[in-house]
């Protein structure tokens, strides 16, 4: 009590709203001190911490993304190929089963093809050894006759022995000579 | 209740414990927030982390909400500055022994008031130029015959009484606060040296209440430097966008 009323009786004549110099000195040197020291030291410190660590995350954000992004696409990318492959295999056998179908075509016909030649081929040599045979048995047997003919003549007729050796000698010189010709 | 004031007390001259108390108040801030961000981890540490949070709380819930865009950071030292100068030198009023908020004196008011009054009037001169005058105090958007009524109004209260109320309502509420508490404290002194038995009881009633308006004097001692930072803030606003309003 008795401190309340000293204090009273002190102040009583100072007016509160009366600023005290020094002390207004005091805060002002006090507060620029301070603020000198946070606009040096304390706030580029922590934008600087926030900074990097908003770098960091955005980072790592960014790089989780990209990483995500590459896997989607290399997803995609092999799920293409896989279509492709697909695709290409179904063509391949495709095209495997046409030309296996063309390679059978082409062959039966060339066997077709083949064995008409050879047909036509044996057809025409039957034909021209026939003719052959016929052109040298028409000559020979026109030489034979001629030499029959004249080995009769030049011979009695008459004499049945001598015809027969006639006939015989001349069967004889067929023979022989169808032995040369056969050597 | 009280240390003794090193000199002597509320006088015109000499060292006294409110000005202890300030430079004090600058060596804990600077101290603690040079120690918290100093590490600079990404992961911050306890004390990094209630650093990052005190900074944090007024460069995004104040700076960053009022003036925004992207020059706020510009005004994040004055307005970190402030906020906890005032802060710390408010709660004094809450320690025991200590017990004297610095702002129940009133010079310190005026000082920062009158500092953050040539700051936003500078911002506003720089940004606008001297028609900034204008768009201070003329409206837009008002009728010509209102004019010469708003224009005073306006002067007045932008010019004139927006410094005084800015310094007063720190000054008058911490000197409030503190003259509440020692008169509870010199209340319960009294009634507990009373004769009379009944009346002597009273001052447990008298202790309950001082201790609620120490509760009280403590949100209050928290809300005035917030409120402070935040005018201030908003002052800054306003002069940065003073053609928009």
């Amino acid at each position: 009590m008795n401190q309340l009323i000293i204090s009273a009786a002190t102040e009583g004549e100072v007016n509160p709203l009366m600023p005290n110099l020094w002390e207004m000195g005091v805060v002002l040197v006090g507060f620029l001190i301070l603020l000198f020291i946070v606009v040096k030291f304390v706030v580029p410190m922590f934008e600087k911490t926030f900074a990097e660590r908003a770098e960091a995350i955005e980072g790592g954000i960014a790089k989780a993304e990209k990483a995500q992004a590459e896997a989607s696409a290399a997803l995609e990318e092999y799920k293409q190929q896989l279509t492709d492959a697909r695709t290409e295999a179904n063509r391949i056998r495709e095209e495997a089963r046409a030309e296996g179908a063309q390679i059978l075509a082409d062959l039966k016909e060339k066997a077709a093809a083949e064995s008409a030649r050879i047909t036509a081929q044996a057809h025409a040599q039957i034909e021209s050894e026939r003719q052959a045979a016929v052109v040298s048995l028409r000559s020979e047997v026109g030489t034979l006759a001629t030499t029959l003919a004249g080995r009769i003549v030049g011979e009695s007729l008459n004499d049945d022995e001598r015809a027969a050796r006639v006939v015989d000698r001349f069967l004889a010189d067929l023979e022989s000579q169808n032995a040369g010709a056969a050597k | 209740m009280h240390l003794p004031a090193i000199l002597p007390w509320g006088a015109a001259e000499g060292f006294s414990k409110q000005m202890l108390l300030v430079l004090l108040s600058v060596a804990i801030i600077a101290t603690f927030f040079v120690l918290a961000a100093r590490k600079q981890q990404l992961v911050p540490g306890k004390l990094q982390f209630a650093g990052e949070a005190a900074y944090g709380f007024v460069r995004n819930g104040i700076a960053k909400d009022i003036i925004g865009g992207r020059d706020f950071i510009k005004y994040v030292p004055l307005l970190f500055s402030l906020f906890f100068f005032i802060l710390v030198n408010n709660i004094y009023g809450a320690i025991p022994l200590i017990q004297l908020p610095t702002f129940s004196h009133v010079g310190g008011a005026y000082v920062l008031a009158g500092l953050v009054y040539f700051t936003w009037i500078a911002i506003g001169v720089k940004k606008n130029g001297l028609r900034y005058f204008k768009l201070a105090t003329v409206p837009s958007g008002v009728p010509w015959f209102i004019l010469p009524i708003v224009i005073p109004i306006e002067i007045i209260s932008n010019f004139l009484v927006r410094p005084v109320t800015h310094s007063l309502r720190l000054f008058a509420t911490m000197l409030a606060g503190h003259l509440i508490v020692m008169i509870a404290g010199s209340g319960i002194e009294y009634l507990v040296m009373q004769e009379n038995v009944l009346l002597k009881g009273t001052s447990v009633l008298v202790l309950a209440g001082a201790i609620a308006m120490y509760m009280l004097e403590a949100l209050i001692m928290v809300l005035q430097a917030y409120v402070f930072t935040l005018l201030t803030a908003i002052y800054i606003e306003g002069a940065l966008h003073a053609d928009s309003h």
